[in-house]
């Protein structure tokens, strides 16, 4: 069975409701029928470009493309860790911090998971790595960001505390241990969470799209739960080495707590 | 007994410059001077919490040379305002206070066990001087450590604190701006003024 042909005029119609919705929150007033048509504009262009790039990297199958587009996707997911923080570790650490670890993370078990678990031929085919590296960077960008913004906006809110326990003589690693592994956590649970709900509450949008497109549901399983899995060892491990190091960088080799590194709050 | 001087050299920080001060063991020296003139920046100085010039020595040991947290427990530093952040009062004491202590400070074993959320501002910093010299200090920099207090309470926490600091000689600079009390602790006296230290005189006629 193969997967039934879309044309324009269809996705026009979907547009035509999306233009429905916008009047909708206009006559509410909800104020956000702007920012609604141009994210769905958004879409539609980022998308269309995006299936051009990889139509010409699947005929092409040359590992230094795929390589290239992999760098690509990291450095869009640091700017967008970065663009996601209320204060950034000023100095351009806070995109070094969450493009490393996301370069770290994501890359490790992408490679790792075309190596040794699926095993295409040659290894970075690019219908397998780009896919794969695309959902597992999406969501770790989501958990690194989530996490170092809990970080530091929680070291501000509790400079007294962090501060009276180095007054105290306490290692800063202890003084702030409370803060790092709330921030750990809050950047592992949506993961948590998804897995728990997978298949129960929802339906995750890569089986979904690989029945869709005619493959068995049983396989279609399969592969989810190695997605699942992947990505799932790539935000844990992420989102503990961008904390690990954010939160150094939040003292001095004096053990200074130093929130003057830390750019003032967006409004 | 360890009796070491604490001693600035050059220590500068903000409107501060080259303040030199040198505090004998068991000494106390007050600081006084109007609010926002640093007093309790240079107390964080000392402490080394907040990068500054010049070195502080406490005996033969350079801040400078010695890890933050280890010069940090040996040089404490007590703020006018504590935080807290466990559930139970207990919870932030390294080793459980003597019944004597916490008596002396108006309070009983029960104590250890309170809510955080229910201790008063008074309460909260006599336990803070309590919590902080539990940790077996060698030098107090203490941040008007009665400020929160009534006079009865204050002049009691006061007392206790002094025969602390004569017991186990730790120099100690106690930022106070009560004239009285000064008269009462201090054998010296510095305050703050125009970003300089300039030598007060202890006793008022």
């Amino acid at each position: 069975m193969g997967v039934i042909e879309l044309s324009w005029w269809q996705l026009a119609l979907a547009a035509l409701m999306v233009v429905m919705l916008a009047g909708c929150t206009a006559a509410l007033r909800l104020g956000m029928s702007r920012s609604l048509l141009i994210a769905a504009l958004r879409t539609v262009i980022q998308l269309a470009l995006v299936g051009l790039v990889l139509e010409a990297l699947f005929a092409a199958e040359r590992l230094v493309w795929v390589v290239l587009m992999a760098l690509a996707m990291l450095l869009i997911a640091g700017r967008e860790v970065m663009a996601r923080q209320q204060r950034r570790l000023l100095g351009g650490w806070t995109f070094g911090i969450g493009t490393l670890s996301m370069f770290l993370s994501s890359f490790t078990v992408a490679v790792l998971t075309l190596t040794v678990v699926i095993g295409p031929e040659p290894w970075y085919r690019p219908q397998y790595a780009i896919p794969l590296l695309g959902m597992l960077l999406g969501n770790t960008m989501t958990g690194v960001a989530l996490a170092l913004d809990r970080l530091t906006d929680t070291a501000c809110r509790q400079r007294g505390v962090i501060e009276n326990r180095l007054m105290l003589g306490e290692p800063w690693q202890v003084a702030i241990g409370d803060i790092r592994r709330e921030a750990m956590r809050s950047g592992l649970m949506p993961m948590i969470n998804a897995m728990a709900a997978a298949g129960v509450v929802s339906l995750p949008g890569m089986m979904t799209g690989q029945i869709l497109a005619g493959t068995a549901p049983g396989l279609a399983v399969k592969y989810q739960i190695l997605i699942m899995f992947a990505i799932t060892l790539g935000t844990g491990f992420g989102t503990l080495a961008a904390v690990t190091v954010g939160s150094r960088r939040l003292f001095d080799g004096r053990e200074r707590l130093r929130l003057d590194r830390l750019s003032a709050p967006r409004s | 007994m360890l009796s070491e001087c604490l001693r600035l050299v050059g220590v500068a920080i903000g409107e501060l410059v080259d303040v030199g001060l040198t505090i004998e063991p068991g000494e106390i020296v007050c600081l006084s001077g109007a609010s926002g003139s640093g007093k309790s920046r240079l107390l964080r100085a000392v402490a080394d919490l907040e990068p500054h010039a010049g070195e502080v020595w406490l005996g033969g040991q350079a801040q400078s040379r010695t890890p933050g947290h280890v010069w940090r427990r040996r040089v404490m530093l007590v703020p006018a305002e504590s935080h807290w952040w466990a559930e139970t009062v207990g919870q932030h004491f390294a080793d459980e206070p003597a019944n004597a202590e916490l008596q002396a400070l108006g309070f009983t074993r029960d104590t250890l066990s309170w809510q955080v959320a229910r201790l008063s501002t008074g309460e909260k910093q006599r336990l803070g001087l309590l919590r902080a010299i539990g940790r077996e200090p060698r030098a107090l920099l203490l941040d008007e450590p009665t400020a929160n207090l009534d006079g009865e309470t204050g002049e009691r926490v006061e007392a206790w604190l002094t025969a602390r600091i004569r017991e186990h000689r730790w120099p100690t600079l106690w930022v106070a701006h009560d004239r009285r009390q000064i008269a009462r602790v201090a054998s010296r006296h510095w305050r703050i003024a125009s970003g300089r230290l300039e030598e007060g005189e202890v006793a008022w006629a």
